[in-house]
């Protein structure tokens, strides 16, 4: 056994009357370092002991407002600044649709922080306490009541604490002995957490480094199923055919659907494999008007409304300085007036340099009207007075 | 202190002039110490309990089984198909998030209004709400298809750089059951320190000692941690209070701000919240009622407890029945025919089985409970509130079912069939449900001892005069 120090004096009650009468003795005489020990919290204890309202709720307050500030941030620079995130047009950052998560965060800091200050202040966990060395205590959570002042404070008098105790009614009045070394914990919790602690920290190290270090291997895919599909793509070899390929050719004697071609003229543009002039559709003035407004549709975005190569597209690549931008072609250019309209017709259908097929978007019949509609303005690009009729010179003066 | 309680052992009567009795019998504190820890005590477990464990252990591997096959597969296995690809994942997961309303409502939200019966069924009924929650957190978790990326769904700095949508419901959904999930468990936990001290206190066996000891953090009663414990308390209750409300909102949300007929309606959040608000008392019922014969617990767990769940029940009941109404009323009132179709749909389309499944269950079933003998007979309010459960399931049924097969495009309608694969994916969750239920009777204090003691009227000063003079016998 080793040596003790007196801890404090124990005094124990049976009931709630009488263990309250005590601790306003306890407090009116002047002590500090003292407490009271029952089983439930017991109502009007506080006011008999002289307990000063904790500070708990203003720091839960600041959680929750530290909570509310953080998420509105998180939100903020997440979506709106680090990694904009545009989805269906809505503003970037609106707090409307952050509410709810802003919300929650709020709850979870300060719940969190209450609950972490129930033990920051009450100072626990605390396994060992000279009190739990008592046998009658572990009645404490059961059906008894105790009070126990401590040796520490400084009114504390073997004697007199102990008379003043007897006299409030207590049911025994002990003395509670603490060794003089104190608990210390068994070496192999120690061992325990030391370890823990540094094969925790494993995972943690292995992160960083993998973030922070440079390789030629590949990344390791733990699930690759979405790298490794069971499907044959473009060109691909398959044991499946003779000729090892995946891709099936056209069978022989058959025609696509849409791949007739039955008037080369309309459809391609070519007549005997030259280009054709002229047009294989009656040329009327709904056809001009057709023209018109499936140029300014399709080909005015880039070409602009006269077809000089002058479109919002055009305006925009050359202010940003877009260096490697190809201007967009002057369909009022000789270059492009001189060829046959079938030619024009053929750019329109398969793209030309960097312009795409238009095949996909605009039918036969509205490729030729447009044909139509830039003859016009490659006319209009070097009109003169004289072409205009008579009657109308004096308007456009 | 052997004041006596002998009074009226039926404390259903309503008198107003006195607080009705909530601890029945010849009860003081010891012996409400001893009844509750001696269900945690007993040297083997019951021959009961272990068959309703080992059949609970089984449902749950058979849950662990689907789980590895769908994962495995994909969900293919699943009835889930254009048009409905939301299909009883997500019904099983509002399902069991609704359940796991009801502990909270009645630790946090009944906490802050007073109602002091709470103390009794408190503790059950937030163990039920985080089992509840983890069997809700299963769904969503496998129904995102590939689960080994679900934490992509927290906001993580990865290598792609890239972050999740917090414009999304369904992000305000993670934050919003992870919330709720947390605090529950940090409540829960908070409640129980004194107890597990009890247990600690009273523990005959080393192992016993060590465990719980571990648990109890060291609580040895002092009044100066109570009073902050119950500062903190009172504080966790306020902050669970609106957060029960906010999470089956935020997973009303989900429903609400989409575009679907049927889904687009602003009485979602309410509605959600008095439904899992109903179901949740449906499953405490049903869970309470056998535990308290088995556990001999008649004395706290009175008859005035169950009753005034009944009431709950029976109120929430025609909340969710007026929901269901308003429902049809909007639709005519709108002028939408998109959103008219949706509701007679549903009550006379190919559904309708499920919809009258639903009324009959939630609306009609709870009307018992207008009568007294119904609501104080242990048996019957059993039956009540399995007709709820079933109903509540088929509410969320009919919501995410009915208006998803029937979307914008008439050509893809289809009627949802579930293969074998969710069926036992959702039996095994009440495996999972059961036995974690069964391992916290087994080991945890089911009654929260020290709030029990806190509202008997010897714990309240000066109760008995005669009392008050043998202390100043004492003294003098």
């Amino acid at each position: 056994m080793s040596e003790t120090r007196t801890f404090g004096i124990v005094a124990e009650y049976g009931d709630v009357d009488s263990v309250m009468a005590a601790a306003r003795r306890i407090r009116d005489a002047g002590y500090r370092r003292w407490d009271v020990h029952t089983p439930f919290p017991v109502h009007g204890m506080d006011d008999a002991m002289g307990v000063r309202p904790t500070i708990l709720p203003w720091i839960t307050l600041g959680a929750g407002l530290s909570g509310l500030g953080l998420s509105i941030l998180l939100q903020w620079w997440t979506n709106a600044h680090d990694y904009a995130f545009l989805i269906s047009g809505k503003p970037l950052f609106s707090l409307p649709a952050n509410i709810p998560v802003a919300f929650e965060s709020t709850i979870l800091f300060a719940a969190v922080t209450t609950f972490l200050l129930v033990f920051v202040l009450n100072g626990l966990p605390r396994f060992y306490h000279p009190l739990f060395r008592m046998a009658k205590f572990k009645k404490a959570t059961d059906d008894r009541f105790f009070v126990a002042i401590e040796a520490r404070d400084e009114k504390f008098d073997p004697g007199a604490t102990r008379k003043l105790l007897e006299s409030t009614g207590a049911a025994s009045v002990e003395i509670c002995e603490e060794p003089l070394d104190g608990q210390v914990l068994p070496g192999w919790v120690k061992f325990v957490g030391v370890l823990g602690i540094t094969l925790a920290m494993i995972p943690l190290v292995v992160a960083y480094r993998a973030r922070n270090a440079k390789t030629d291997t590949p990344r390791l895919h733990l699930v690759g199923d979405m790298d490794f599909q069971p499907k044959y793509k473009t060109q691909a070899a398959s044991p499946l055919f003779a000729d090892g390929r995946a891709m099936r050719p056209q069978v022989d004697g058959t025609i696509a659907r849409g791949e007739l071609r039955e008037n080369q003229h309309l459809e391609l543009g070519t007549v005997d494999g030259n280009f054709a002039d002229g047009f294989p559709v009656a040329v009327t003035r709904e056809l001009m008007e057709r023209g018109r407004n499936r140029f300014d549709i399709y080909c005015s975005v880039c070409h602009g409304y006269g077809g000089q190569g002058d479109g919002p597209v055009a305006l925009r690549a050359k202010e940003l300085g877009e260096g490697a931008f190809v201007a967009p072609t002057d369909l009022t250019d000789d270059y492009v007036k001189k060829q046959p309209a079938g030619q024009i017709y053929a750019t329109i259908r398969n793209g030309i340099r960097t312009m795409p097929s238009y095949a996909a978007q605009i039918p036969v019949a509205d490729r030729w009207a447009i044909v139509l509609y830039l003859r016009a303005l490659q006319r209009h690009s070097d009109a003169s007075i004289a072409d205009v009729p008579l009657e109308k010179r004096e308007e456009i003066k | 202190m052997s004041s006596s309680l002998a009074g009226v052992q039926d404390n259903t009567i309503e008198d107003p002039t006195t607080r009705p009795t909530l601890v029945l019998g010849q009860n003081d504190f010891a012996s409400v110490t001893d009844k509750v820890c001696r269900i945690a005590e007993r040297g083997g477990a019951t021959r009961a309990w272990k068959i309703a464990f080992t059949a609970s252990v089984a449902t749950t591997l058979m849950l662990f089984g689907m789980i590895v096959y769908l994962i495995s597969t994909g969900v293919g296995v699943w009835g889930n198909n254009n048009p409905v690809g939301w299909a009883w994942p997500i019904v099983n997961f509002v399902f069991w998030v609704g359940i796991g309303h009801a502990g909270t409502l009645i630790s946090a939200i009944l906490y802050l209004f007073r109602q002091r019966w709470r103390t009794s069924i408190n503790r059950f009924a937030e163990a039920m709400t985080i089992f509840a929650v983890i069997c809700a957190l299963v769904f969503p978790g496998i129904h995102v298809g590939r689960p080994w990326l679900a934490w992509w769904l927290f906001p993580l700095p990865y290598p792609q750089n890239m972050w999740p949508n917090f414009r999304s419901p369904l992000l305000w959904d993670v934050f919003a059951v992870g919330t709720y999930f947390t605090v529950s468990l940090l409540f829960w936990y908070v409640g129980l320190i004194p107890d597990i001290a009890t247990i600690r206190d009273r523990a005959t066996t080393k192992i016993r000692r060590v465990l719980y000891g571990f648990f109890a953090l060291g609580w040895r009663g002092s009044h100066r941690h109570w009073h902050r414990y119950e500062v903190a308390y009172m504080i966790l209750a306020a902050l669970a209070t609106p957060l029960v409300l906010s999470v089956h909102s935020v997973v009303s949300f989900d429903f609400a701000t989409s575009q679907l007929p049927g889904w687009h309606t602003t009485i979602f959040p309410p509605y959600f919240v008095a439904g899992a608000i109903f179901s949740g008392f449906a499953m405490v019922l049903t869970l309470m009622i056998p535990c308290r014969t088995i556990f001999g617990m008649q004395d706290l767990v009175t008859m005035r407890h169950l009753e005034n769940m009944c009431r709950i029940l029976l109120a929430t009941g025609m909340m969710v029945g007026y929901a269901y109404s308003i429902e049809f009323f909007i639709a005519w009132y709108s002028g939408n025919p998109y959103e008219g179709f949706t509701f007679l749909n549903r009550a006379f389309g190919p559904y309708a089985w499920a919809y009258w499944i639903m009324v009959s269950c939630n609306v009609v079933a709870p009307q018992f409970f207008w009568f007294k003998k119904i609501r104080t007979t242990p048996w019957m309010m059993v039956v009540v509130a399995i007709f709820v459960n079933i109903g509540m399931w088929f509410e969320r049924f009919v919501i995410t079912v009915t208006s998803l097969s029937r979307d914008f495009l008439p050509s893809s309608w289809a009627y949802f069939k579930p293969t074998t694969i969710d069926i036992l994916t959702f039996t095994g969750s009440f495996g999972l449900f059961f036995s974690l239920f069964l391992l916290f009777c087994r080991f945890l204090p089911v009654v929260a001892i020290s709030e029990v003691k806190a509202v008997m009227p010897q714990a309240h000063p000066h109760h008995h005069d005669d009392h008050q003079a043998h202390a100043e016998e004492a003294r003098a």
